[in-house]
């Protein structure tokens, strides 16, 4: 038994996810000051924490950090999955801030849990701890299921709600089995230490058994087949500036966490996982597009479509190395502006006073609302993978790893599964495009924050889309301390 | 009389799957919940056992943090339940069939 030592508290590399932590305790502070103000306010709050937040982390670029014996690792990695999750959580606010006033449901508590489950991903990413990794994990879920049930009065709000949290607490007890085998079988919660500990010997059927059940709710939380059931119920619920930030935030810090449990604690290990996250990223792939082209539902066939780029992400994963982990940072930041700006659009149409969000109702928009039609189309193109949009530049170097890393019949189910998309994709615009509405036509429910998250999208897609090399690179560089 | 290590973590492995049987067949959302918390000490026994065969306290600290996680965790899980009740004035997840497929 050694002595109990204190570890020296570094607050610096935590100095991002505190900024969040704090706006959020501010803005809970401030919603019960007795002074009348209008709600807005708390927002502006929230959104000064993330972009605090953003600026925190574009400061410390190239500053490796590491604080409360190895904990928390504040490296390039960990900054680069912080600025998607600052994009993601920014982008989510400026989307509620009339969507939720509209739909009567505002409240400073929204603000603050927004903030609460940010900070929670952006510590996900910087877990260099398996205890760390739980407790990050458990902020952000739990305030997401809480966010996910906000509209109180309506039925299928609660209804996600309540799936989010029953699937998701039970993906997390399996999560927490699987880190208390792992601790048995090495004697460590840390990341470093267990790889060290089980170099050689990494066939122990206690430390397999561990991570198995550790992989089974990652495999949730990424939404993974087969743990996806949740996600298309969970995103047609919840209202859609959640289903945004659920769609984009949650799902690049469980990548972040992902990628550095497997490089870094399982590196001993890795064709054991390559071939296994193989089978899962075809499954994924296919389900979620086929299953898509099923829906009548927009939220919905986003949601599985959702679960489709997270197949080709771990396309990206299964290549491995430099590349390949590179490539699917860089698809994370363009996943993220995609989703979040289709998202955008559904937060912005309305149709007699309700959320539309039947394809159907989209049929003529372009004729009344030429210019949110426009960007809607051009996000779906990004996500089908149009050149010059960011969209297929993602999917480029997803794909160009796996050729390189040999493996090209994943590469090519993975083509197709891309072709396939198409059609669901095209069907929307072909509905804004070419059909006459019938019943109310959609209106368009006006908002100055959403419009200005669509225009930092459309930027972002656009941007990404013309002149990748440098992000690509960023990401490349971020990868390279993990995988050595 | 010292009782062996493998025994405290054949027990939490035997709760454990007490509790995934719990949440996959029973239909009231309370008991699926019970059964999470189950499934959640079972993990902490797990933890507390291996602390003693390592030989280092780390398993029992981390103990108290999945402790606090899982009172949170109660208290949203209850709350989710409670809004649930209201709008139905029932409570089985069999009802919860408005999204389906």
């Amino acid at each position: 038994m050694t002595d109990l030592v204190m570890p020296p508290v570094l607050l610096g590399p935590l100095l991002p996810t505190l900024l969040v932590l704090g706006a959020g305790a501010l803005v809970l502070l401030l919603d019960l000051s007795p002074r009348p103000q209008g709600k807005e306010v708390l927002g502006a709050v929230a959104l000064a924490g993330i972009v605090g937040a953003l600026l925190a982390t574009l400061a410390r670029w190239g500053k490796s950090g590491r604080a409360f014996h190895d904990m928390v690792v504040l490296d390039n990695f960990a900054l680069f999955v912080n600025v998607v999750i600052c994009y993601a959580a920014a982008l989510s606010l400026l989307l509620s801030v009339d969507y939720v006033r509209r739909s009567r449901a505002e409240s400073g508590e929204y603000y603050a849990l927004v903030l609460f489950t940010t900070a929670g991903m952006m510590l996900l990413a910087a877990a260099g701890d398996l205890v760390v990794l739980f407790l990050a994990l458990e902020l952000m879920s739990l305030s997401l299921y809480v966010l996910a049930g906000l509209f109180t009065q309506a039925l299928a709000s609660s209804e996600a709600s309540m799936k989010y949290f029953i699937l998701g607490a039970f993906a997390s007890s399996f999560m927490l089995y699987g880190i208390a085998l792992t601790y048995g079988a090495t004697g460590t919660t840390n990341l470093d230490r267990i790889a060290a500990a089980v170099a050689g010997r990494s066939h122990d059927p206690l430390f397999v058994i561990g991570m198995g059940l550790l992989l089974v709710g990652f495999g949730f939380k990424t939404s993974s087949v087969p743990f996806h059931m949740w996600v298309p119920d969970v995103y047609q619920g919840a209202p859609t500036c959640v289903t945004a930030l659920i769609a984009t935030g949650s799902k690049a810090a469980a990548f972040g966490a992902l990628i550095r449990v497997l490089t870094v604690a399982l590196r001993g290990a890795q064709p054991d996982w390559t071939a296994l996250l193989w089978i899962v990223a075809v499954l994924t792939m296919t389900v979620g597009n086929v299953a898509a082209i099923a829906q009548s539902n927009l939220k919905r066939m986003l949601a599985y479509s959702s679960i489709a780029h997270a197949g080709y992400m771990l396309v990206g994963l299964v290549a491995g190395g430099m590349s390949g982990g590179g490539s699917v940072l860089f698809y994370l930041l363009t996943y993220t502006f995609t989703t979040a700006g289709a998202f955008g659009v559904v937060t912005l149409c309305e149709r007699a006073r309700a959320e539309a969000v039947e394809v159907g109702d989209y049929a003529g928009l372009a004729e009344r609302h030429p210019v949110l039609a426009a960007a809607l189309a051009l996000f779906l193109l990004s996500l089908i993978g149009v050149p010059p949009l960011a969209g297929f530049v993602g999917k480029f170097y997803v794909f160009g790893a796996a050729v390189r890393a040999g493996y090209l019949w994943l590469t090519v189910v993975a083509v197709l599964n891309s072709a396939l998309a198409a059609y669901y994709y095209l069907r929307v615009v072909v509905y804004m495009y070419m059909r006459q509405p019938e019943g109310a036509p959609v209106t368009y429910a006006p908002s100055l924050a959403g419009a200005l998250a669509l225009v930092v999208a459309l930027v972002g897609i656009v941007a990404l889309g013309v002149v990748p090399a440098p992000f690509v690179d960023l990401a490349q560089a971020a990868v390279a301390p993990l995988v050595r | 009389m010292m009782v062996p290590e493998s025994y405290y973590v054949g027990l939490s492995a035997v709760l454990f799957t007490i509790g995934v049987i719990g949440v996959v067949i029973r239909r009231n959302p309370l008991v699926m919940f019970m059964s999470i918390e189950l499934m959640l000490n079972a993990a902490n026994l797990a933890l507390v056992a291996f602390g003693r065969r390592v030989g280092n306290p780390d398993g029992q600290a981390v103990v108290f943090f999945v402790m606090a996680v899982a009172a949170a965790e109660v208290a949203v899980g209850l709350a989710i339940i409670v809004t649930i009740f209201r709008l139905r004035r029932r409570l089985s997840v069999d009802d919860l069939s408005l999204m389906r497929w």
